[in-house]
């Protein structure tokens, strides 16, 4: 056997790239071009009539399309469901740590969505907070929910655990 | 059900940080001639071959099946390649077992792996899409609210992870195979450990690992005269949902309640707390013990901890749970599930070494993935059904 046979395996870092154009579709255009001008828009499952935000034009459950005229406008305010504080890095974040991700229920929507909840002292953070939207200044909108820096908490009562506990 | 199916080889790499020594297919190659060696057989006694693991994304590697089959040695063999996520292990098993209890072969080998080293999972999991904002730091970011909405339901003691990252450790002192290797492992040290994704702290976490785990399954004829005892598959399920629907339940899936009665139904058990030796549990996060020894029936819902807290998981309880060390102390992911099925099959045919439960006749391998929404699990025993 030679030498080289003995050396060690050496290992190399290959960066991949592979970027994605995404075509949104109609739903989630209407979606993307409404949060590019500060509206939330659901949709309205036709089967069960629940709202869905965000939404992708069809129900995740029920496998039918969204009601075609069932947009619904939402409010940038709603209840924190459940959270964690999250104290390690990740190369795809750009959060200063440590961060609260939250799951957020708007105010008549049936589904959470996901974000950070800023302004508010770690040890102030619970379930069932009454949050509302921090938004970017209006001139850096543009088509995602990152429009939406942040949502802080709001001074009222905290919801009856019970008006969010099936969304946990 | 055409075949009786029993597992008459199992092989298992050393789980660690870094397999650097080998390369992708060496990883398997070193699973898949441990469980021919097992199971007494050559290559050319196997008829076909399924491969499993979690998203390609991970090593950025795409399809690796396509030249893994031939690498280890499996070339012009039939090849199926099993994708559901971290559940994939599990479903990879249940695939291989069903190609024979179909009767189209006789002998199949299944082989699960995971080259961490080479990956960056947490990266491949917080991808950014125009219609949410990337916040969730990995798997453990997204699974900490749901810990926390699990602790609300239940009133569990906040300690009670850190029991079962305590107990889990231990065990793995009684597997060499096992990664984390944690002598001085304590209560005091895994409550000192920091907090990573509140409520999870660093040692109530899975280490991320290389390794592979490879089975080989035949059909009666062939497994009843095999060299060693073979593990009889009783039952094999699976069940899924979406990850995201209004109403979803997902601290306790309804597709892990629907999966585990379906299951115990195929096997003919009434009771599973009493008629289970014991079981290995896919559990990645501390918390997810008990949450599982609910989903999976053996203690009332908003209970599960109780287990945990009263010693009924321990080696020495009455339905002990993860005895090899669990993905607490292994975790090549796409392996991680086969690692369940393979260590509740050794334990049915005595061959465990020093984590043998004395007189194990009848386990349950589990395995979940992706938002909890994947699940499989099988049932085996000593007896043939
Ligand atoms: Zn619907």
């Amino acid at each position: 056997m030679s030498e080289e046979a003995n050396e060690p395996i050496e290992v190399l870092r290959l960066p991949v790239e592979l970027e994605y154009q995404y075509t949104a579709g109609e739903s989630a255009s209407r979606f993307l071009r409404a949060i590019k001008r500060g509206k939330l828009l659901g949709q309205r499952c036709p089967v069960d009539g629940r709202v869905y935000f965000p939404t992708r034009g069809c129900c995740p459950q029920h496998g039918v399309p969204m009601a075609d005229d069932g947009s619904v406008e939402l409010p940038d305010v709603g209840t924190l469901v459940t959270y964690s504080i999250v104290r390690i890095p990740s190369e795809n974040i750009p959060l200063d740590l440590p961060y609260v991700t939250i799951q957020v229920l708007l105010d008549g929507a049936d589904t959470v969505m996901m974000h950070v909840l800023g302004e508010c002292a770690l040890e102030d953070v619970h379930m069932g907070m009454r949050l509302k939207a921090k938004w970017k200044p209006e001139e850096e909108w543009e088509s995602s929910v990152g429009n939406i820096l942040y949502f802080v908490p709001q001074d009222e009562p905290d919801a009856p655990y019970d008006s969010y506990k099936e969304h946990i | 059900m055409a075949e009786l199916c029993g597992v008459i080889g199992i092989g298992q790499t050393q789980y660690a940080a870094k397999r650097q020594e080998l390369s992708m297919p060496g990883l398997l190659r070193e699973a898949a001639e441990r469980a021919l060696e097992d199971a007494d057989c050559t290559w050319a006694d196997i008829d076909a071959v399924v491969i499993g693991k979690a998203p390609d994304m991970f090593e950025g590697v795409m399809m690796p099946e396509l030249f893994l089959n031939d690498a280890i040695g499996g070339a012009y063999k039939p090849m199926l390649r099993v994708h559901t996520a971290g559940s994939v292990g599990g479903s990879t098993a249940i695939v291989a077992a069903s190609l024979v209890q179909s009767g189209i072969h006789d002998r199949v080998l299944t082989v699960a792996y995971e080259k961490q080293s080479e990956s960056n999972a947490t990266w491949a999991l917080t991808i950014s899409m125009p219609f949410s904002v990337a916040t969730v730091a990995g798997a453990g970011g997204y699974f900490a609210p749901l810990v926390r909405g699990y602790i609300r339901r239940s009133g569990a003691p906040e300690d009670t992870g850190i029991r079962v990252a305590v107990k889990d450790r231990q065990n793995a002192l009684k597997n060499p195979l096992a990664h984390l290797q944690l002598e001085d492992i304590s209560f005091d040290m895994v409550a000192d450990s920091p907090m990573l994704w509140d409520p999870i702290r660093y040692l109530e976490t899975c280490p991320s690992s290389d390794g592979a785990c490879a089975m080989v399954m035949a059909k009666e004829s062939i497994a009843t005269d095999s060299t060693r005892p073979a593990a009889w598959i009783h039952a094999t399920e699976m069940r899924s949902e979406p990850t995201m629907f209004s109403g979803r339940d997902q601290v306790m899936p309804r597709a892990t309640l629907d999966n585990a009665a379906s299951l115990y139904k195929k096997a003919g058990i009434q009771n599973p707390r009493s008629e289970i030796d014991c079981a290995e549990i896919y559990v990645p996060f501390s918390w997810f013990e008990p949450m599982w020894m609910e989903g999976m029936l053996f203690a009332p819902i908003n209970e599960g901890w109780k287990m945990t807290y009263e010693g009924s998981t321990a080696l020495d309880g009455d339905l002990p749970v993860n005895m090899s060390g669990g993905v607490l102390s292994s975790n090549p992911i796409g392996a991680s599930g086969m690692i369940r099925f393979a260590e509740a099959a050794l334990q049915v045919r005595g061959m465990a070494g020093e984590h043998q439960i004395d007189g194990a006749r009848k386990a349950l391998g589990h395995a979940y993935g992706g938002g909890s929404q994947y699940f499989s699990t099988w049932i085996v025993d000593n007896r043939k059904p």
